[in-house]
């Protein structure tokens, strides 16, 4: 009894995370050698270190898309701003000699200003976020174009190349970057009143302002947090190939982080969000895409399949399945309960 | 006792309709004439046997209280609903309404208190939305403008019908509104409450409008909350209340007293003073003051104080201008004028979260809508305005949170399973419980509650009402703004009647009575 409660309590939580360990589970089995990590100078490898590495710029993006989407609203230009800051990183690396430092702080500071851009466009000027952040969707892949010329500006910097490629502690340097900021971001949200602010904004806007909480400046850092976030990742993304590609970089990017924190329960109308499972979200989509690569299937079959997946997965989550599953299993236990409760009042009997 | 007042009623209504009977007959055949229309939804009777006949050329005024039946029949008349019996006549035949497009066609044109027009198309197209001009099969445009300003003329408007409707104030576009009514052949006109927007001289020239379709044959049917309206533009009267006809009078025979009465369902002489306490025991500190406080187009400016350990009720029937008074003094809604003060501070301009730190709170009226944050906890609920009045980064600590929230759950006697779950799926009173204990954990010095009882079953609601005489005791201030005037003389100390937008009057302790509040409002 009180595991069905734990299991009707946290049913929420664990479909994703179930989700995920059976992907993996049924990736493994048609794939040999999935599990296995390697140790090479002192270096973790394996497909599942792969899954992680590949998966940290969509996970930056996608907390940042989760904070937006908190507030009732949704960032499209993340993969624009992506090729921003790339564009930016490579751009000063190549022609300037700015040490590393102040490189990346630019490029964080682009993602600031178009985030900034986006908040001021939503909040101030109440234009509807889907086209308010079409907007630089469409224009930001030409201000790169623009930063680069419309050539790819490749670069060379031991810096940037440890942050693209680099190990620490056996794990790629960019998976830490990806936990030291989740971990931040939880702790901020979720320490401070923050998370509580956003959530209520985004559910119920007029309630939230008859309790004095201001909306217009909480809107706004939500959308400057995402392109702070979607800048982090766009230098990740250029360091890992070590040259900007205006055109490319982050492309449909913010369709796997949408997607992601839908995965993780959230629902587009804002209200609560799940920063954690946003994350397990990323892995999902991150998971399906490996597993089809290395399961050998022709390349072809990729999209379809991937797109198959996550509607299965979707589908487990929603209410409506749920409840029709929960109908079900009622049904299969009543049936069983009627032959258990007549052996234990057999048994009663049988005591005395 | 109600037993003994509807009996009285009773006694008029049968009189009254007797008398119409006869005069039924002799005249000519009605306009429109419903009999017995019923109608349910899930239990609730919202129509009940409800009788009633109009005439070529009459002004009929239709009122009741909220949730009197007034728009479910309308609804019904315009085939929005469907109705589980009765029968409706148009000219002498029966019509059967399967949606207002269809009404209309058949005569029946509906013009609703928030403009059912477009604002972003033109007043032309909106005009010929439903019927546009062709030649050949194609829209003709040109006959769509010629059409389009005979309509408008039709109202008396002269305006530029190429320009966007939204350009225009909302008087001119209820207008507009009512000659796309008008242009189908309409025999009944409809006008649910459009003069709720309207200042004075826009209500006049609706009123000489109205006017004009009168002396050319038109029945209108005219909801309202304005009783000064009502006497000066109707005919006659049609009372609904809880889904039944209580009767049909003529406007210049009907008292306004006996009007109210029959609106809320008690008449004045049987009203006797209840016995009780309405004087506060201790020396007056003002708390809150409202001086000359109003906003054009919302509430008339006026003046109010509140002391510390008083209860001040707001009374008046529906649109009266309760809400508005409680939104200006709470300062949700700024007012364009005057000043509210609470103690030293004066809030006319600040936010919020400001009235809120130094001692405002306030319950609204709706509570899903304005009050509770579904999706979000009871816990979460209930510290969001404490946690608002602190800041985003001085969090309140979760063993605190739930020490506050433990303790309240207790004292407000709250049914919830566990402080975790989403308010959304608690009921009514226990929702509206979480919603006074937010600010009973922010310790307001002034509580304004709108409506607090409302939709919500009868135990919490006498449970809410302990919690109000509580609070005053320990020395809150409260505005309480209720429909319920039982309720408002039970516990207030004084009572401030509003109507049509204006305070137009304050009763002080011992004037504090159903009776007299009846009787204000009536004068």
């Amino acid at each position: 009894m009180k595991k069905n409660n734990f299991l009707h309590k946290h049913q929420k939580t664990l479909a994703p995370l179930l989700s995920l360990v059976l992907i993996i589970l049924v990736t493994a089995s048609i794939t040999p050698g999935f599990l296995s990590i390697k140790i090479v100078d002192g270096h973790l490898f394996g497909s599942l270190l792969d899954i992680l590495h590949r998966a940290t710029p969509t996970a930056l993006v996608a907390l940042g898309m989760a904070v937006v989407i908190g507030t009732r609203g949704i960032d499209l230009s993340v993969g624009a701003v992506i090729a921003i800051s790339g564009a930016v990183t490579a751009v000063l690396t190549v022609n300037t000699d700015f040490p590393v430092w102040l490189v990346i702080l630019c490029a964080l500071g682009t993602g600031v200003v178009c985030g900034l851009w986006n908040g001021i466009l939503v909040s101030i000027f109440n234009i509807q976020p889907i086209v308010a952040t079409l907007i630089l969707m469409v224009a930001g892949r030409g201000i790169a174009q623009m930063i680069t010329e419309g050539q790819i500006v490749t670069f060379h910097s031991d810096v940037l190349d440890a942050i693209g490629n680099g190990y620490f502690l056996a794990f790629p340097i960019r998976v830490w970057i990806a936990i030291g900021m989740i971990v931040l971001t939880v702790l901020v949200m979720r320490k401070t009143a923050l998370g509580l602010f956003i959530e209520a904004v985004g559910a119920n806007v007029r309630a939230s302002r008859l309790v004095g909480i201001e909306a217009r400046l909480l809107v706004l850092s939500a959308y400057v947090f995402s392109g702070f976030c979607a800048a982090m990742s766009g230098i990740i993304l250029a360091a890992d190939i070590r040259g900007a590609d205006a055109n490319n970089a982050g492309l449909w990017l913010e369709l796997d982080a949408i997607l992601a924190v839908v995965l993780a329960g959230a629902s587009l109308a804002g209200g609560r969000i799940y920063l954690l499972l946003t994350i397990v979200g990323v892995l999902i989509i991150q998971t399906l895409t490996t597993a089809i690569l290395t399961s050998g299937l022709p390349a072809q079959y990729n999209l379809v399949v991937k797109a198959t997946i996550i509607l299965a997965v979707l589908l487990i989550q929603s209410p409506k399945t749920r409840q029709w599953l929960s109908g079900f299993f009622s049904k299969n236990k009543n049936a069983g309960k009627s032959s258990t409760g007549k052996a234990s009042t057999d048994k009663r009997s049988a005591k005395p | 006792m109600s037993h003994l007042v509807k009996e009285n009623v009773q006694v008029k209504e049968t009189l009254i309709v007797e008398e119409r009977g006869k005069e039924a007959q002799s005249a000519v055949r009605p306009l429109l004439e419903i009999k017995n229309l019923s109608k349910s939804f899930t239990g609730v009777q919202a129509l009940n046997d409800v009788s009633l006949q109009i005439q070529q050329g009459e002004i009929r005024a239709l009122l009741g209280e909220n949730g009197a039946g007034k728009s479910t029949l309308i609804k019904v008349l315009t085939g929005v609903y469907p109705r589980d019996g009765g029968e409706i006549l148009l000219d002498g035949s029966l019509i059967n309404a399967s949606d207002s497009g269809h009404a209309q066609r058949l005569g029946i044109s509906t013009v609703y208190q928030e403009v059912n027009l477009i604002p972003t198309m033109s007043v032309m197209e909106n005009l010929t939305l439903q019927h546009q001009e062709k030649t050949f099969g194609l829209i003709s445009w040109k006959k769509a403008e010629i059409r389009a300003r005979e309509l408008l003329a039709q109202v008396g408007l002269e305006i530029d019908p190429l320009r966007q409707l939204d350009t225009y104030s909302i008087a001119i576009q209820q207008l507009v509104a009512i000659a796309r009514a008008l242009s189908t052949q309409a025999k009944m006109l409809i006008l649910d409450e459009p003069t709720a927007s309207l200042d004075s001289d826009e209500i006049k020239q609706l009123f000489d409008l109205m006017e004009r379709l009168k002396s050319e044959g038109l029945g209108i049917i005219f909801v309202t909350h304005f009783l000064d309206q009502v006497y000066s533009i109707t005919d006659s009267i049609t009372v609904l209340r809880n889904g039944e006809c209580i009767g049909t009078f003529k406007t210049a025979e009907l008292t306004r007293s006996d009007l109210v009465s029959h609106m809320v369902g008690k008449s004045l002489e049987d009203l006797a003073p209840t016995a009780h306490d309405h004087s506060i025991k201790r020396e007056r500190t003002e708390l809150l003051q409202l001086n000359n406080v109003g906003k054009q187009r919302y509430l008339q400016p006026l003046n109010l104080s509140i002391a510390a350990g008083e209860i001040v009720g707001v009374a008046g029937l529906l649109g009266s201008g309760r809400t508005e008074l409680c939104e200006l003094a709470y300062g949700s809604v700024k007012p364009d004028q005057g000043d509210v003060t609470l103690g030293k501070h004066s809030l006319a301009k600040s936010s919020l979260r400001r009235a809120i730190q130094v001692g405002m709170g306030y319950c609204p009226e709706d509570r899903k809508q304005d009050g509770i944050v579904a999706e979000l906890s009871v816990r979460e609920n209930m510290i969001l305005a404490l946690q608002a009045s602190k800041g985003w980064w001085s969090p309140i600590s979760m063993a605190e949170q739930q020490k506050l929230v433990e303790e309240m759950i207790k004292r407000l006697a709250i049914k919830t399973p566990d402080m975790d779950k989403p308010i959304g799926e608690l009921s009514g009173g226990n929702q509206q419980k979480v919603i006074l204990a937010r600010w009973l954990i922010t310790h307001p010095k002034l509580l304004i509650l709108d409506e607090p009882t409302r939709g919500i079953d009868i135990g919490a609601h006498h449970e809410i009402i302990q919690i109000i005489k509580e609070l005053c005791e320990q020395g809150m201030g409260l505005l309480v703004a209720s429909s319920e005037l039982e309720e408002l003389v039970m516990f207030a100390h004084r009572v401030v009647v509003m109507k049509d937008h204006h305070k137009i009057s304050e009763l002080d302790g011992d004037e504090v009575s159903e009776q007299a509040i009846l009787r204000t409002i009536a004068s």
